[in-house]
């Protein structure tokens, strides 16, 4: 059994924070993990990813071989396209549609949808609207874990754990509203999985 | 012991933590900080034991060589290039030799994420004679620098410890062993320690003579191994660090592997190595960074009757950071199958200011009032301000290294550059930029220093920084540049008219000026106010 992920968003998304509540809840299940990051120059605004490896077995490379990548789980969904060639065949894209646009020459969004649904298994939920309900347009990460959740090979409640954990310092509002809003992306994920969603 | 989830640069410091670590100093950058960072955090304030952020590297060096004179375990942390800033005490180190355990880590950034080159400190560590680690993993990370502490007190010389990007900054689990106790002061020998040519003589003889001692320890230490494959003599492969992962990796579906020569210290493993070429015909060298291993091993004449495979035959690329598809190619495995992007194509995102960010008001205002000299040149340095050079600012002409600034621009000025101006953030001024502004006071060089006081080290995540606000000023004035001619501005959107105006005035004194543009970094500002609000 093994999952190799690719995070990917915008510096100050908050990937690192997907990051954790998965390091953390995989070293409870007993799993080996592996996880690269990006620090430094690249973090200011920039396209960041992490590369996050989860077996019960040995882990070699902390970096995901390109075609190898059983999931991109992206804050963004341009970024989501940045990683594309490390995807499998067989993977699954789960992907914001709300653009970070920073930058003048942002693609036109229909083409980076259409592109995103040559994947033939991929879940493509609105991160903002969902985030701004469960209170925070901060807790888009937060949405996409929890859109992410289903398909990942841990158990939702180590998930749920480690939200908790991650926020506690910050109070007992602050996680409130990312479970909330894990809940409400798996929720959304949920519905677009749905055989009648052609989307 | 619990075992922890950590990055590459925790691991590292959890183990020196473990070894008994007294002392342990550094300079942001990255991929290194995150060492320091971890140590002040498990410090308790200094009270386990001293954790400190120093104004440069070389400073850093000396304050760890101090401990380790005093014989107590020291540890000095830096990226790749500030063992350049350290490189005299590095190599007079290795002369004096250790008292107490001394470890260099060092972090190599290959393909310079966030670097100005990607140097490799091997070399450094084969310059200076002595005994160097490359982990390939964490829980080696954590092992291989506790065990530094152990065989720089055996051998009596510093050690380094070798970390590459990918290590640094990845996460995993590591098992801490029981921690072991610092050691008591006991001094260092007087005449050992002040190299004088006689006594430096008599020391570098012994740390020649020591050197056999070092491939000795290599040969038997249980991080190199050497696996050889009886059935297959085509083919054999001597990996390094996080390259030796990429190997494996490739090979992790196959049914068995080639003969393998695992290589985590140097000098090389002379004994082990002479094993692997005897058994093939052919050998893959395949390490991150330069070709350091393959040079060694062809030499100038090479093997007589092997192949030698590597960088320097183009088996595998000479610059950037290797990757496991890359060396999947040098395997000459097939490529795996891989999605591809049909006629889409991706913007670039390349990092930038932040919204709001005082270098932002500070260039915009520099670059107006540059417009009425069109001969004039801006030397910067290295910081955030550096993303400067890009647009919308096109702001800056150079950027080389800590504190090059300040001495590039008056080098210019003295060519006759005019306007010639320098841009040095707070903290880069403190680690090198005092030293040619003295200098260009000294000669009232016509040329204007701005530097951009945040009051931070921004780039790198928030370090303290050494001269910042009132001190700054001081400091300033103290190295003898006019008190009229130091002029602070905010860097505000509402100052903009008024800053042109003073840089203008600043260009038209013919002689040394320093503008200090004074604004806290936003990161900060945030960070404040949310632990305000938490």
């Amino acid at each position: 059994m093994k999952q190799d992920i690719i995070l990917a968003g915008v510096g100050g998304q908050g990937i690192l924070s997907i990051a954790f509540v998965i390091d953390n809840a995989a070293l409870r299940e007993g799993l080996t993990f592996k996880q690269a990051e990006v620090h430094g120059m690249a973090q200011r605004g920039g396209a960041v990813q992490s590369h996050l490896r989860l077996s019960n077995d040995k882990i070699f490379s902390d970096l995901i071989p390109r075609g190898e990548a059983d999931m991109i789980l992206s804050v963004e969904p341009m970024e989501s396209l940045r990683y594309f060639d490390y995807l499998s065949p067989e993977g699954i894209v789960v992907t914001s549609s709300s653009p970070f646009v920073n930058i003048p020459d942002y693609p036109d969004m229909d083409k980076v949808l259409s592109q995103i649904k040559t994947v033939k298994k991929r879940v493509i939920v609105d991160s903002q609207k969902i985030a701004q309900e469960a209170g925070s347009a901060r807790a888009q990460n937060m949405v996409m874990l929890g859109a992410a959740s289903a398909h990942l090979i841990l158990k939702k409640e180590n998930l749920l754990e480690y939200i908790r954990v991650l926020f506690a310092p910050r109070g007992e509002k602050l996680v409130e509203i990312n479970l909330k809003a894990f809940e409400l992306g798996r929720k959304a994920a949920a519905d677009k999985l749905r055989p009648s969603d052609k989307g | 012991m619990k075992d922890e989830i950590l990055l590459g640069d925790e691991a590292v410091a959890l183990g020196a933590i473990h070894a008994g670590l007294s002392g342990a100093y550094s300079y942001p950058g990255t991929p290194a900080s995150e060492i320091m960072e971890f140590l002040i955090r498990r410090s308790d304030g200094g009270k386990n034991f001293i954790a400190s952020w120093s104004v440069n590297e070389k400073v850093a060096y000396e304050e760890a060589l101090g401990v380790s004179f005093a014989g107590k375990r020291a540890m000095v942390s830096m990226k790749h290039v500030g063992l350049n800033v350290a490189a005299d005490p590095f190599m007079n180190s290795a002369i004096t030799g250790a008292n107490g355990g001394l470890v260099v880590v060092v972090a190599d950034d290959p393909s310079m994420h966030s670097s100005q080159n990607e140097q490799d400190s091997r070399f450094y560590a084969q310059f200076a004679q002595v005994f160097c680690f490359e982990p390939s993993n964490h829980q080696e990370a954590y092992d291989m620098t506790r065990e530094a502490f152990d065989v720089s007190e055996e051998l009596g010389i510093p050690v380094m410890v070798r970390l590459v990007t990918r290590l640094s900054h990845s996460r995993s689990r590591v098992q801490p062993g029981p921690p072991r106790k610092q050691n008591t002061l006991q001094y260092g020998i007087g005449k050992d320690w002040t190299l004088l040519p006689v006594n430096a003589r008599r020391r570098f003889k012994i740390l020649t003579e020591k050197q056999k001692e070092l491939v000795g320890l290599a040969d038997k230490s249980g991080f190199n191994s050497l696996e050889l494959n009886k059935k297959n003599t085509s083919l054999g492969i001597i990996a390094s660090g996080v390259a030796f992962n990429y190997v494996l990796e490739n090979y992790k579906d196959q049914p068995e592997l080639p003969s393998m020569l695992k290589i985590s210290t140097y000098p090389l493993p002379e004994t082990l190595v002479a094993g692997l070429v005897r058994h093939v015909e052919r050998v893959l060298v395949v390490e991150e960074g330069y070709p350091f291993i393959e040079k060694n091993l062809r030499g100038i004449l090479g093997l007589p009757g092997k192949t030698v495979l590597g960088k320097l035959d183009g088996h595998l690329p000479l610059t950037g950071e290797l990757s496991p598809e890359i060396v999947r190619q040098a395997l000459g495995m097939k490529p795996r199958e891989k999605l591809q992007l049909d006629d889409f194509k991706l913007a670039g995102r390349p990092p930038q200011l932040c919204a709001g960010c005082p270098h932002a008001d500070a260039y915009k205002a520099l670059n107006k009032a540059l417009e009425a000299y069109p001969q004039s040149n801006v030397f910067s340095d290295i910081g955030c301000y550096t993303l400067g050079a890009l647009p919308p600012y096109n702001a800056i002409n150079s950027c080389v290294c800590m504190g090059a600034s300040i001495g590039m621009a008056k080098g210019g000025a003295e060519a006759g550059v005019y306007p010639s101006v320098a841009v040095i953030g707070d903290s880069t001024f403190a680690h090198s930029g005092l030293t040619p502004l003295l200098s260009a006071a000294e000669a009232n060089t016509n040329m204007t220093v701005v530097i951009l006081d945040n009051s931070i080290v921004a780039m790198t995540g928030g370090q303290p920084t050494f001269a910042s606000g009132e001190g700054l000023v001081r400091m300033v004035g103290g190295l003898g540049v006019k008190r009229d001619h130091i002029r602070v501005i905010e860097p505000l959107p509402k100052n903009l008219e008024k800053n042109i105006q003073a840089f203008k005035e600043e260009f038209e004194y013919r002689g040394l000026s320093v503008v200090i543009a004074s604004r806290e970094c936003v990161q900060e500002v945030r960070k404040k106010k949310r632990s305000e609000i938490g």
